[in-house]
């Protein structure tokens, strides 16, 4: 009986072949939507910091040295590759390339800096996205009025089409 | 320097042992994967063993955790001399997504000096794989530190000079060298 389960055992062995993969010759090709470390593009980054917001991991670092400079530091040593950053990026600045191979003698070469100049308030000196990209912010995010309804919408989850007017909103027209 | 030691030292077989404290399994999973079959690297000579008395390598997995700590040390202790230690995911690199959290303690190197690090959560195993054919010296590292400056302030009005006409579109010239 046991010499029977051997031979069956064999027989698979032999069935399943050479299964080892070429990898350092030849490298097998990534699945779709594979992740992996996030690249930063300076050019188009305006500094909302959206990114450093919603990290989990808490390794995106925005410092504002002076008024019309910030500092967005991405660290990179414990990113799960997670895309949040990616996802969150109003103008689509960061993106999750397929570098997987980031193996280093030292921490740091996994990080990534960037000193963008923004523009400052006139009034109180601080930092703020430049008039352009608010805009830009506004439609896609903060505000879609149903002008055909010409109903104000301030929370669009709170909205379905074949609902009356939301309570909030009531109270806003009293 | 640290290269030309390992080539040194690590010329023949490397035997590691595999140290996970207080990780999610995923690591392990990935390192046992580069034990099998199909990314065989006992071709490279790589064994896992069983005692860190016997190895060369410690693959660290799981950031350093409160009750594990110790006990990571005195393995590492443990370990013969010429010894490199691993850190393999971004919970030994950096101390995870949970690393202010009372239990952990951080990264691995906080409590054992980390040679090598491999970030992702998990790494694949052909970043092991490459993690370890780096540290013997096979191939060169690909990452390096990324820092960019904004050297002038990047709005076209503010520098009309080097605004040029191109057919009917005005380019940024300076915006294009950065």
């Amino acid at each position: 009986m046991s010499l029977l389960s051997k031979l069956e055992e064999t027989l698979i062995c032999l069935k399943a072949g050479r299964v080892t993969l070429p990898y350092p010759v030849q490298a097998k090709p990534l699945p779709e939507n594979f992740r992996g470390r996030p690249i930063f593009d300076a050019m188009k980054c305006i500094g909302c910091a959206g990114c450093a917001n919603n990290c989990p991991a808490r390794e995106i670092l925005v410092y504002d040295p002076c008024q019309e400079i910030r500092i967005l530091q991405y660290l990179g040593r414990r990113c799960t590759y997670c895309g949040r950053c990616a996802d969150v990026c109003p103008e689509k600045a960061i993106t999750m390339s397929l570098e997987f191979e980031n193996a280093t003698n030292q921490i740091a070469d996994l990080g990534q800096k960037l000193e963008l100049f923004m523009s400052t308030c006139q009034r109180c000196g601080r930092c703020f996205k430049g008039a352009a990209a608010l805009e830009e912010l506004k439609m896609k995010g903060y505000r879609s009025d149903d002008i055909k309804n010409e109903r104000w919408i301030y929370r669009s989850r709170a909205y379905l089409e074949s609902e009356r007017v939301v309570d909030d909103i009531q109270i806003e027209l009293d | 320097m640290l290269k030309n030691l390992c080539q040194k030292m690590f010329g023949r077989s490397l035997w590691v042992y595999h140290a996970n404290s207080g990780g999610c399994n995923g690591c392990d999973i990935e390192v046992l994967n580069v034990l099998t079959p199909y990314y065989d690297v006992e071709r490279f000579g790589i064994k896992l063993v069983g005692s860190p008395r016997h190895a060369d390598v410690m693959l660290c997995q799981g950031p350093a955790m409160r009750s594990t700590a110790q006990a990571l040390k005195r393995a590492y202790e443990a370990m013969p001399a010429p010894k490199l230690v691993f850190a393999i995911g971004s919970c030994a690199c950096g101390g995870g997504v949970w690393f202010d959290s009372y239990s952990v303690l951080g990264p691995v190197e906080r409590v054992v000096p980390v040679s090598y690090y491999i970030p992702g959560c998990p790494p694949r195993p052909e970043a092991i794989i490459y993690g370890v054919a780096v540290a013997l010296g096979l191939v060169d590292k690909k990452t390096a530190p990324v820092e960019f400056k904004q050297l002038e302030f990047p709005i076209p009005e503010y520098h009309p000079g080097d605004l040029r006409r191109d057919g009917d579109m005005v380019v940024y010239e300076k915006l294009e060298k950065v």
